[in-house]
């Protein structure tokens, strides 16, 4: 099919025409093609979100998520590619694991799914996974973590990193000390001391990021840091920047918005890994993803079962969703606080994820000849998170919470997968 | 309520027709058998749930055990878990209606025992005990504080009486975030002398502790932290020292302490079961509903 988006804003607020014809951007309308012309009036045209870190659960734990409704939850918020984590079961250790999920994404046909491989086998930090066999899949994989578990054996990831370096490679750790963090329930502060719940030390974070930033300037790879909790691992990269180490940064919607207050209530709804901060170190990530020593947003979307959740807090699992509600915190953050502005979420949600990842159908934005893929969203529009969304698990910590701005369509390579608010049926049923 | 302890017939008819159940998902046999015998002495029905070798052991949840026995008409559940935070869970999740009473969760909480140590600090201390507050008494704990739900029980209680309250301890099981009103020590020796307490109150130390490196040896903790005759001969004359038990007679507490006259542990004892008589009467001698 072929399109013209009318009257929307691009990222630097001017009216665009966006023309698109079998799946790229065009400059202008070729005459001898039909197109659907689209009226995008109030809508902002954006790149189609790339998210680095979501947990799609299949293979293994498809009681909780599959690819299939992991791509809907994705392709409702936005996004036009997302990486699969390797903790799946098989662990994604496996150039077969890692074709498989691409494969099934791909007939899905939702969203981009681009896994992420495990660093060690089984995720178990022993043994370096066959991280080339898995670059030269189909699959293409460029990012290597074992997610969940941090690669804390310091020999190993100095391996990893000096292998991966052959093909560009990145390691995307997971920084938790495992033995400072043993038991660990929730932030280690005044709360957890009153709520006798286990203390998770920030330096069981920041120590991790120190000796890797380190291990990365002698190896001379490249490192992307996951989900950053804390205001020294902040200050820990931010100098590390500026001496030119090449290391990356993400952030999850619910570091940038919620606190360690919310464990006040025992409901393990609000326990994640790593686990929620203080407001001083909300306040720092915000400031470091405007001024980009974070890179980007990863929603971490970790879905888990009732009852993995409707449980005591220690018995409970680790993680919330976020697919569907990290634009708006990212419009929060970056554009209703007038910290910054539309460019600046244009990286943090799609062209820094896409460059970190090298997906060259990605982030390129309106770019003539490149596949469309991009997200309208409407910035004014104001709603009330539910429960329930198209992610098959619902611990959803924002239930009952106001945002505003949502996705109205998204458009992956050059088709509708959420128009007007509603999705495309998938390919395929799983 | 300690008053039915000394009669001839020690029962009265108030709860007549209730059930009450201990649901422990941990050994304590004093707590669940004080519990046993509060309700007992109120009339109420009785059940005895022990997580050990039942269907818990076999993954059943707290919420569907929980669920199970109030639908055998349980209307107060006592409840005793390893998991900080799991009474106020199973109180405000919906998932039953029962009144909950906290028997201990975790390293959070164990508010009867607050009140029975408040109880006897009370009757020991003040000469009019009845309304009165522990205004001006100066309350010492030693022992694991950072672990301890007796502790953070007692701090919370005993602030609230108007009593000052110091802590004492090796500093890795003492929490640098408390600052309670008579300060911390890492002595006892220190604490006695600068002090001054009026009451000593000693936590159980579990062993391992010891085994996860947070004091080399149990000769080192009881020559720092322990109580003994010498020190015990230190303490005011009025002084009194109490302990939750069950007691490490040798590591925290030597037995010329425990069983001196200073030591209030058997009042301690006594005035459990008058407290949680209290607690049950007043959650269900009125209306039925949650509480804590």
């Amino acid at each position: 099919m072929n399109y013209v988006l009318q009257n929307a804003l691009d990222t630097s607020g001017s009216i665009v025409e966006v023309v698109i014809e079998s799946g790229r951007i065009a400059k202008t309308r070729s005459s001898d093609l039909k197109h659907e012309v689209i009226d995008c009036a109030g809508l902002v045209v954006l790149p189609g979100f790339v998210d680095l870190h979501t947990h799609l659960r299949e293979p293994g734990f498809e009681n909780s998520e599959t690819i299939r409704s992991g791509s809907m939850s994705a392709a409702a918020g936005g996004y036009t590619a997302v990486h699969a984590m390797a903790n799946t079961f098989p662990v994604a250790d496996t150039a077969g694991v890692v074709e498989q999920v691409f494969r099934i994404g791909k007939e899905v046909g939702l969203v981009q799914v681009q896994p992420i491989g495990a660093v060690t086998v089984g995720i178990a930090g022993e043994q370096l996974a066959e991280v080339g066999a898995m670059h030269h899949s189909a699959a293409r994989v460029r990012i290597f973590s074992d997610d969940g578990n941090c690669v804390h054996d310091p020999l190993l990831m100095r391996r990893a990193l000096e292998y991966v370096k052959g093909f560009d490679g990145v390691i995307a750790q997971h920084a938790q000390d495992p033995r400072l963090t043993k038991n660990a329930q929730m932030n280690e502060g005044k709360l957890s001391s009153r709520l006798g719940l286990a203390g998770w030390p920030a330096l069981a974070e920041e120590s991790i990021i120190a000796r890797d930033i380190m291990l990365t300037e002698l190896t001379g790879s490249r490192l992307h840091v996951c989900h950053v909790s804390t205001r020294r691992s902040l200050e820990l990269i931010r100098e590390a920047k500026a001496r030119g180490i090449q290391v990356t940064a993400e952030v999850t919607p619910h570091h940038l918005l919620l606190t360690e207050d919310l464990a006040e209530s025992y409901d393990p709804i609000y326990k994640v890994n790593p686990p929620l901060r203080t407001s001083d170190d909300v306040m720092a990530l915000r400031e470091g993803l405007v001024e980009g020593v974070i890179d980007v947003i990863a929603t971490d979307h970790a879905p888990h079962p009732k009852e993995s959740k409707d449980t005591e807090w220690a018995s409970a699992a680790f993680g919330m969703i976020g697919l569907e509600h990290a634009y708006s915190i990212a419009q929060m953050v970056l554009i209703d606080s007038g910290a910054s502005n539309m460019q600046r979420l244009a990286e943090v949600m799609s062209t820094s994820a896409s460059k970190i990842s090298g997906l060259s159908g990605q982030g390129n934005y309106l770019q003539v000849g490149s596949l469309a893929n991009l997200t309208l969203v409407d910035t004014s529009k104001s709603w009330t998170a539910e429960a329930q969304t198209n992610s098959k698990s619902s611990n959803n910590p924002y239930v009952g919470m106001d945002f505003k701005g949502s996705v109205v369509h998204t458009i992956y390579d050059g088709e509708f997968t959420l128009r007007n608010r509603m999705l495309r049926k998938a390919e395929i049923d799983v | 309520m300690s008053d039915v302890n000394e009669r001839e017939i020690k029962k009265l008819p108030t709860l007549r027709g209730k059930t009450v159940v201990n649901l422990f998902f941990e050994d304590s046999t004093r707590t669940r058998i004080s519990f046993e015998l509060a309700a007992k002495r109120l009339s109420a029905d009785v059940i005895n749930f022990a997580a050990k070798g039942s269907s818990v052991s076999k993954g059943e949840s707290l919420k569907d055990t929980a669920q199970t026995l109030e639908a055998m008409g349980a209307d107060a559940i006592v409840l005793r878990h390893s998991s900080s935070g799991s009474a106020h869970r199973l109180a405000h999740s919906g998932w039953v209606r029962s009144a909950v009473i906290n028997a201990g969760d975790g390293s959070h909480e164990h508010p009867t025992q607050a009140l029975l140590d408040a109880m006897t600090i009370r009757e020991a201390l003040v000469d009019e005990p009845i309304g009165a507050d522990l205004s001006g008494k100066k309350v010492l704990i030693v022992g694991d504080i950072s672990h301890s739900r007796v502790a953070r029980s007692n701090l919370i209680l005993l602030k609230e009486l108007g009593a000052t309250v110091a802590i004492c301890g090796p500093a890795t099981l003492v929490p640098v975030s408390l600052s309670p009103t008579g300060g911390i020590f890492y002595s006892l020796d220190e604490a006695i002398e600068e002090f001054g307490p009026d009451a000593v109150l000693m936590l159980r130390i579990q062993s391992e502790r010891m085994e996860a490196s947070f004091f080399p040896t149990e000769r080192e903790y009881a020559r720092i932290w322990g109580m003994n005759a010498q020190r015990l001969a230190r303490l005011q004359d009025s002084s009194i020292l109490l302990h939750p038990g069950p007691m490490n007679r040798g590591l925290e507490i030597d037995a010329a302490s425990a069983d001196s006259t200073k030591s209030r542990i058997l009042e301690q004892v006594e005035n459990g079961v008058a407290i949680r008589m209290a607690v049950l009467f007043q959650l269900l001698s009125g209306e039925k509903g949650g509480a804590e």
